[in-house]
């Protein structure tokens, strides 16, 4: 138990859905060798980790943030300015990861600070400005990021798909750079909810749980609040960041609607909530069944929407309609927050929300 | 709470007029015009900013009430503007030809049921989502602004599946296009309509507020919301009320603002909402006057930084926001304790 820091699921079912997840992404690479099912289990990786970070914010804290996917954003844009600026080179990642990671977490210390200015409900309102500013930003500063159509860019030799490690006459797989990619991205995510899950149990991290349930009781017992969650702000931003670098690697690319797009953001919050907030593992869970649905559940949606239109049923095929999916997916997340505000996790964990 | 102790015959203490929040936008429109240069431009631009002020204004207005009065933070107020904007085009559409025609009256004719259609339908779409949305969460900030989150993104999702996702023309109408030209200066015709129509709804704001009973229970259940309630009013039907004025006010300002941009699109309530948020910021939660020079602002930072440095202009409201807020921690007029 050391590894998951004392806390484990507290289900049996939870528990065998999780080995189950991570034992499909573990073994992606042989299980799922075709491309789209490669980009989704990435997918998967790179979000658990990306919204864990966030339920740190969120689940632990009760602080509301819409710039979440501005760290993202730093992340990915970070990598690939370095990447296209330096040459695919091992210096021009490391580069990017030196400045991408600081800056996320400078920034998150300014939003910090300066949202202690003002009242706390400001928070979720602030953040929704900068992120929208940066955004914009991001789009027009086009000599740096490429505008709206993003940087693409090459990336080491030892990462891409030509280059074969091991061929697949010995084991009957091949291995190449892209599978290693991938285990990259995946063992890093892993890292990274592994660590967080070692913050929220760690002193530190019940500090911001009294802080979540009350933040008088808690400066009253001598907490200096402000400096928690400050701090929880910037952690949760260098975790972005690197999920965002992740997802550049994976990608080649960083572009504003990939990285930095309040869709985004929304998809983060469904999944947190759905998943569970507060609970991390919820992350897991909750990135899981939202891009399994994102990707898998269309081709359904899209049958139905077939289906009811050739019955000539008014109106319910425009509903089905493959790209209306967010929309039962919003009913979804406002039923989460209504009848299982613990998402998930909490309602197999058996406890009451 | 201070001891009262004094005899009834002195007058009641005045609260000072605070004046200099009132003196912003016109100390930045003089100071812009030697930075302009240009009398007719500067008249063009001071036109075009307060027009989109006064359009802004009526779509934060609400937003700034609610917020006051009940402490609900409403994250889907886009949601209405975008529908408003919607429910424009089912009127607009058929009466294409009184929209075509080039006549004030009949373009306004046509005009007028689009916007109060507009407004019930936003109206009716408030009354909804305080039942069914904000109802149950009462006092809990981080359930009303993800429960409001989730009513905006289902909104704007059945909005692209009754309508499609495509953007969808609103022409103006014929006599509202062009300009009224004086010597060298241009103004267009609908930034008029759109700055008489803002000041017509903060008049009528104004006057509800100061003038009637239910002005008065307003305002004091923004200052004092438990105080309201024990003296035997319910409250919560008074911000039903007004939360569906809010929305019925957003509908109208969508309704203006797709004319203003010729276009409707269900993400313009997402857009919009970011520039609402930082007018009421500005202002003070819950301050009504607040929130009108807070919206005078933000449209004059955005015009006249257009105008002279336009690669700034995309950063400037966060500029304005973060000066006000280190001015006056609260926003140009705090009204609560919160």
């Amino acid at each position: 138990m050391m590894i998951l820091s004392g806390d484990p699921p507290r289900s049996r079912i939870l528990s065998l859905l999780l080995i189950l997840i991570v034992a499909a992404l573990a073994l992606a690479p042989f299980l799922f060798p075709g491309a789209k099912a490669m980009n989704v289990a990435t997918k998967i990786c790179i979000f658990a980790a990306l919204v864990a970070s966030y339920d740190l914010l969120l689940g632990y804290t009760g602080t509301v943030s819409f710039a979440h996917t501005m760290f993202y954003g730093i992340g990915s844009y970070a990598i690939a300015i370095a990447l296209y600026a330096m040459g695919p080179t091992w210096s021009a990642v490391a580069t990017g990861i030196v400045v991408g990671l600081p800056l996320a977490a400078l920034l998150a210390l300014c939003i910090g600070l300066f949202s202690l200015r003002v009242q706390a409900i400001f928070f979720a309102m602030i953040t929704l400005a900068v992120a929208s500013a940066f955004l914009v930003l991001a789009s027009q500063l086009s000599w740096l990021t490429g505008g709206d159509d993003g940087r693409s860019f090459q990336l080491p030799d030892l990462l891409r798909p030509g280059t074969v490690l091991i061929s697949k006459t010995l084991f009957g797989f091949e291995i190449n750079g892209r599978t290693l990619t991938y285990y990259i991205v995946f063992i890093a995510s892993a890292a990274m909810i592994l660590t967080l899950l070692r913050v929220v149990n760690s002193p530190f991290g019940r500090v911001l749980q009294a802080v979540r349930e009350n933040r008088f009781r808690a400066e009253a017992l001598g907490y200096r609040t402000v400096f928690h969650l400050t701090w929880a702000n910037c952690i949760a931003a260098l975790v972005a960041a690197a999920a965002g670098m992740l997802n550049a690697l994976w990608l080649r690319y960083a572009g504003p609607e990939t990285s930095l797009s309040f869709t985004i953001m929304v998809d983060i919050l469904l999944m947190v909530v759905i998943g569970g907030m507060g609970t991390m593992y919820g992350a897991v869970v909750g990135a899981t069944m939202f891009i399994l649905a994102e990707n898998y559940l269309q081709s359904l949606m899209g049958m139905a929407s077939k289906a009811t239109a050739s019955a000539g049923i008014p109106l319910l095929p425009n509903l089905l309609h493959p790209d209306r999916w967010l929309l039962w997916l919003g009913l979804l997340f406002i039923a989460s927050v209504y009848f299982f505000p613990t998402g998930v996790v909490g309602k197999l964990r058996g406890k009451k929300g | 709470m201070s001891v009262q102790t004094d005899t009834a015959s002195e007058p009641l203490p005045q609260t000072k007029r605070d004046v200099i929040p009132l003196l912003l936008p016109v100390v930045l429109a003089l100071v812009t015009i030697p930075l302009i240069g240009s009398a007719s431009t500067w008249v063009t631009l001071t036109v075009a900013s307060l027009a989109m002020g006064m359009m802004i204004f009526i779509m934060a207005s609400g937003l700034t009430l609610v917020f006051g009065l009940m402490d609900v933070l409403n994250f889907g107020h886009g949601a209405f503007i975008a529908v408003g904007a919607y429910v424009a085009t089912l009127v607009l559409g058929p009466m294409i030809g009184y929209v075509q025609a080039d006549s004030l009256w009949l373009n306004l004719a046509a005009l007028a049921p689009a916007a109060l259609l507009a407004m019930a339908v936003s109206g009716a779409l408030g009354l909804v989502f305080e039942r069914v949305l904000i109802l149950p969460v009462y006092g809990n900030h981080l359930k009303q602004i993800l429960i409001t989150m989730g009513g905006l993104i289902v909104t704007e999702q059945t909005l692209y599946a009754l309508w499609g996702p495509a953007r969808m023309p609103l022409p103006l109408p014929t006599s509202l296009r062009g300009s009224f030209i004086f010597g060298d200066i241009a103004i267009a015709k609908y930034r008029v309509l759109a700055m008489l129509v803002g000041l017509v709804v903060f008049g009528l704001v104004l006057l509800v507020l100061n003038r009637t009973k239910i002005g008065l229970l307003i305002r004091a259940g923004v200052e004092n919301r438990e105080m309201v309630e024990a003296l035997g009013y319910k409250i919560k039907r008074l911000f039903l009320g007004v939360f569906m004025v809010g929305s019925a006010l957003a509908g109208l300002g969508g309704i203006m603002w797709a004319l203003y941009r010729e276009e409707v699109h269900a993400s313009i309530g997402g857009e919009l909402t970011v520039l609402i948020f930082i007018v009421i910021i500005i202002g003070g939660l819950g301050s009504i006057g607040g929130c009108f020079i807070g919206a005078i602002l933000v449209a004059m930072v955005a015009n006249y930084g257009g105008f002279l440095v336009p690669k700034l202009a995309l950063i400037s409201n966060i500029l304005l926001m973060v000066a006000i807020l280190m001015w006056r921690p609260r926003g140009l007029y705090p009204v609560t304790n919160r």
